[in-house]
């Protein structure tokens, strides 16, 4: 089982992991913000919600303040992840890298700043952050991991590294092909997702509804069915109908406090007119599907919107004036 | 002037305004209004209603919120938004009762229920927009022309659709009578809906929307969809909306444009879709068209009319009203 691990970034995902993870392993936890840095050093990491944990980390803003890692988790956005991998190259050239980003192609930025073993990763849970040092788990669903085909980690590894996420508290499974999994999700995301940062709405039960013409439950299957039709050009047979993950997750996602609706991290970003991880998503999709010379309309006009919607926060282009 | 004819403007928001003030200019043509805007109706009974901008003009007509004390009428025109046609209809029918009844409103399907309420019915499209800046007073942003034809399932007589299409070129709003009004109708609703909701959905102005080649693409593929609908209607199109789109994006005429949509969607205001995207899906699905980007942005729109009923992220109680 992997002893040192690093995590880089700490947002939701990244803490949730980091501080699991912390009950077995040593983490360190590379950050972006120095006050980040500190708050971690200084108070720990707390996660409530479906565990109850307070975790030692030691965090920094520099890899050369770590010892080195035989694992490494980027756990920034995807768009992070080829700066984050930049910063790997000497302390941690000996390590396994795991990505657990949306969408495809984390594993690619990875192994395009260095020859480390990759995992592939896809994670179903999901938390919020209340601070620098405080996250709530809300949804303990699985993450599922495999080597990737281009760069793979050892069996052992990969196999270790999922009994590290489950005997420290998070739920996880090992695959030999992660392709379909990372499909199933891919398809969700590109979905919800949109869906969601278009119409501004959480993951309701809206989103499942397919009693009027016009509701848009009839869309969000539709979406499904074309990435469906992607995928199998692609080759690859979906480990999960990502039709069915949607309805479970309307029809699930009680807390503590009651009844409760997932803001997908794409609705956050609108909300916060930032970037968000559109090209990853539906730009994969639309990618594989012109790879592949299969037809993607839906997907590609949610792709576009979206990337138009991005563009309505900043002023025309310079050359029209 | 007891010969005068009487002409009754359903709805006197900003295109009724330009109706209403500018047939009051007439010497044979009586002008009432009817609208829901208690300040703006008392505007124009004490000051008249004004229009500046693309033409002037001050209307001299009476005005009411109270449908019950409209006399009987030689026509109406109803200019409200789509989605109060049913409700404007119930409450005026009753003054129609030997009229004709003409729409120059957005959308698919004001024609049916307005039929729904009184006999004889005249489809119509028009291009002129404007905006109140005030009660009483409408900022005239666009001339353009307007085009009234019989409604085929309970037509008007032809000759009174002349006659208002006379009138309206008289008042300063040139306007053709013509045997089949579909075309035009179905040229602007499909440029309605191949713009509005890509505005609304997006944030961006028509013309920016226009310069984004991909975002472009999907546009023609809502009108292609379109497009098909009509045809299979066999209802011809005066023009390519293509045109119009394209005009439309240009620097000088609405590049900064944000459609009613967006400016709908900004206020938190039901938009028109179910009469656009949602009239196009609806005649397809009956024709056996496929429409699916028209029905993808209808929902989609729907979704963003639902969202404002939320609390906030990750509002509470979401699944009661959602599930199941």
């Amino acid at each position: 089982m992997p002893k040192r691990v690093w995590v880089v970034g700490a947002g939701a995902i990244g803490s949730l992991i980091a501080g699991h993870l912390a009950q077995l392993s040593e983490v360190g936890v590379l950050v972006r913000r120095q006050e980040h840095a500190d708050a971690l050093n200084a108070n720990g990491l707390r996660i409530s919600g479906k565990s109850q944990l307070h975790a030692q980390v030691l965090a920094a803003v520099e890899p050369a303040q770590l010892p080195a890692p035989d694992l490494v988790i980027i756990a920034t956005k995807a768009a992070q992840v080829a700066e984050a991998s930049r910063l790997l190259a000497s302390q941690a050239k000996d390590a396994t890298v795991m990505t657990v980003q949306n969408g495809l192609g984390a594993e690619t930025l990875v192994t395009s700043e260095g020859d480390w073993p990759v995992i592939s990763g896809v994670t179903f849970m999901s938390g919020t952050r209340h601070g620098d040092t405080h996250v709530e788990y809300e949804l303990d669903t699985p993450t599922w991991i495999g080597p990737y085909a281009a760069a793979p980690a050892e069996r052992a590894m990969v196999t270790a590294v999922a009994e590290l996420f489950v005997e420290s508290g998070l739920r996880a499974e090992a695959f030999d092909d992660l392709l379909p999994v990372q499909w199933s999700k891919l398809i969700f995301n590109a979905t919800v997702n949109t869906v969601s940062a278009l119409t501004e709405l959480p993951h309701v039960g809206l989103f499942a509804r397919r009693g009027e013409v016009s509701d848009l439950g009839h869309l969000v299957h539709d979406l499904v069915e074309e990435g469906r039709r992607v995928a199998e050009s692609a080759g690859v047979e979906l480990h999960d109908d990502p039709w069915e993950m949607n309805a479970l997750a309307v029809s699930r996602g009680e807390t503590d406090e009651g009844d409760y609706a997932h803001v997908p991290s794409m609705l956050t970003d609108v909300r916060a007119h930032q970037h968000t991880e559109v090209d990853f998503i539906s730009g994969s999709i639309v990618r594989e599907a012109a790879r592949c010379g299969v037809e993607a309309p839906l997907h590609a006009a949610m792709y576009r919107m979206v990337k138009a919607r991005e563009a309505s926060w900043n002023g025309p282009e310079d050359w029209r004036v | 002037m007891s010969d005068s004819i009487r002409i009754c403007i359903v709805g006197c928001g900003a295109v009724g305004s330009l109706f209403a003030a500018n047939l009051a200019g007439l010497d044979d043509v009586e002008v009432l209004a009817y609208d829901v805007n208690q300040e703006h109706v008392d505007a124009i009974n004490a000051n008249g209603l004004r229009l500046s901008g693309a033409g002037e003009a001050v209307g001299l007509l009476s005005a009411t919120t109270d449908a019950g004390s409209l006399p009987q009428c030689d026509f109406g025109l109803v200019t409200t938004k789509a989605l109060h046609t049913a409700s404007a209809m119930q409450a005026t029918a009753h003054a129609f009762a030997d009229g004709a009844v003409a729409t120059v409103q957005n959308g698919i399907g004001n024609e049916e229920i307005i039929a729904e309420y009184v006999a004889r019915v005249i489809r119509g499209t028009t291009f002129p927009a404007g905006k109140i800046i005030e009660p009483g007073h409408v900022q005239w942003d666009v001339k353009g022309g307007t085009i009234l034809g019989p409604f085929e399932p309970k037509p008007a007589q032809y000759a009174d659709v002349e006659w208002l299409a006379d009138a309206f070129t008289r008042a300063g709003m040139p306007t053709n009578a013509v045997a089949d009004a579909r075309g035009p109708q179905w040229r602007k609703v499909i440029f309605n809906a191949a713009t509005n909701p890509v505005g609304a959905l997006t944030g961006l102005t028509h013309g920016r929307v226009c310069e984004d080649p991909p975002l472009r693409q999907f546009v023609s593929g809502l009108v292609d969809e379109g497009k098909a609908v009509a045809a299979a209607q066999e209802i011809q199109l005066d023009a390519d909306p293509e045109d119009l789109i394209d005009h439309a994006a240009k620097p000088e005429v609405a590049y900064e444009h944000k459609a009613s949509m967006l400016q709908d969607v900004e206020a938190k205001r039901q938009t028109e879709v179910d009469f656009l995207n949602g009239g196009i899906t609806r005649v397809g699905e009956r024709l056996g068209v496929a429409t699916p980007l028209n029905a993808a942005v209808w929902s989609l729109i729907r979704g963003v009319e639902r969202s404002w009923r939320q609390d906030g992220p990750g509002a509470s109680n979401m699944n009661e009203t959602d599930g199941g």
